[in-house]
């Protein structure tokens, strides 16, 4: 099997942008010189986040229980931790709030969750962009 | 912190908003390509929007 000689696939080249790129959104982007991608990412993760806080969404905990509530539990906690620094921020000042019936709090869920799933993707292209596999 | 109160309408759209634009910024080389392709993206979400919206409407009875 070839081994990859590429130096720019070394993690020491694609951890710090990957790192930085969860902790604050867009900031994979930043580190790598891509200013403008990073400011689109940074204000569509956070707004997302900021609007799941606003509209009461709850933050999930890691649960167990039947397959489907572990399944939801866990992903929907991963999700949450994607967002990086704005999800341990709401933690850290006491953002708690019960999972209950409405379509805005239902929504306010969904989107704190996937406000981490889009930061997910944005670790992904800083990652991509580092590794040098895309521009 | 305020409390917000969106319509489904609302919400889905600043979903679809915020989706297209990260999409957009991820998934193209050109920014002209960027552009066109979150444009596109919003315009699929917000057809899916009243697609599934009248879907459900007409289903319901």
């Amino acid at each position: 099997m070839a081994e990859n000689t590429n130096s720019s696939a070394s993690v020491g080249n694609w951890a710090p942008a990957v790192l930085l790129a969860w902790l604050i959104p867009g900031g994979g982007h930043f580190l790598l010189k891509r200013r403008e991608r990073g400011v689109f990412l940074m204000i569509s993760v956070a707004l997302m986040f900021l609007l799941g806080l606003m509209m009461r969404g709850a933050l999930f905990t890691p649960e167990r229980g039947d397959l489907l509530t572990t399944v939801i539990y866990y992903g929907g906690f991963v999700g949450d931790v994607l967002s990086g620094v704005p999800y341990f921020l709401a933690v850290a000042f006491g953002y708690s709030q019960p999972d209950q019936a409405g379509h805005v709090h239902d929504y306010g869920t969904k989107f704190l969750v996937a406000a981490g799933l889009l930061n997910l993707l944005a670790i992904v292209d800083a990652f991509e962009i580092a590794t040098g596999k895309k521009d | 912190m305020p409390k917000m109160n969106l319509s489904h309408f609302e919400a889905s759209l600043l979903f679809a908003l915020f989706t297209s634009v990260v999409l957009g910024v991820i998934t193209k080389k050109t920014d002209r390509e960027r552009i066109r392709h979150a444009v596109q993206t919003f315009a699929y979400f917000v057809l899916a929007i009243f697609g599934l919206s009248w879907l459900m409407y007409l289903g319901h009875g």
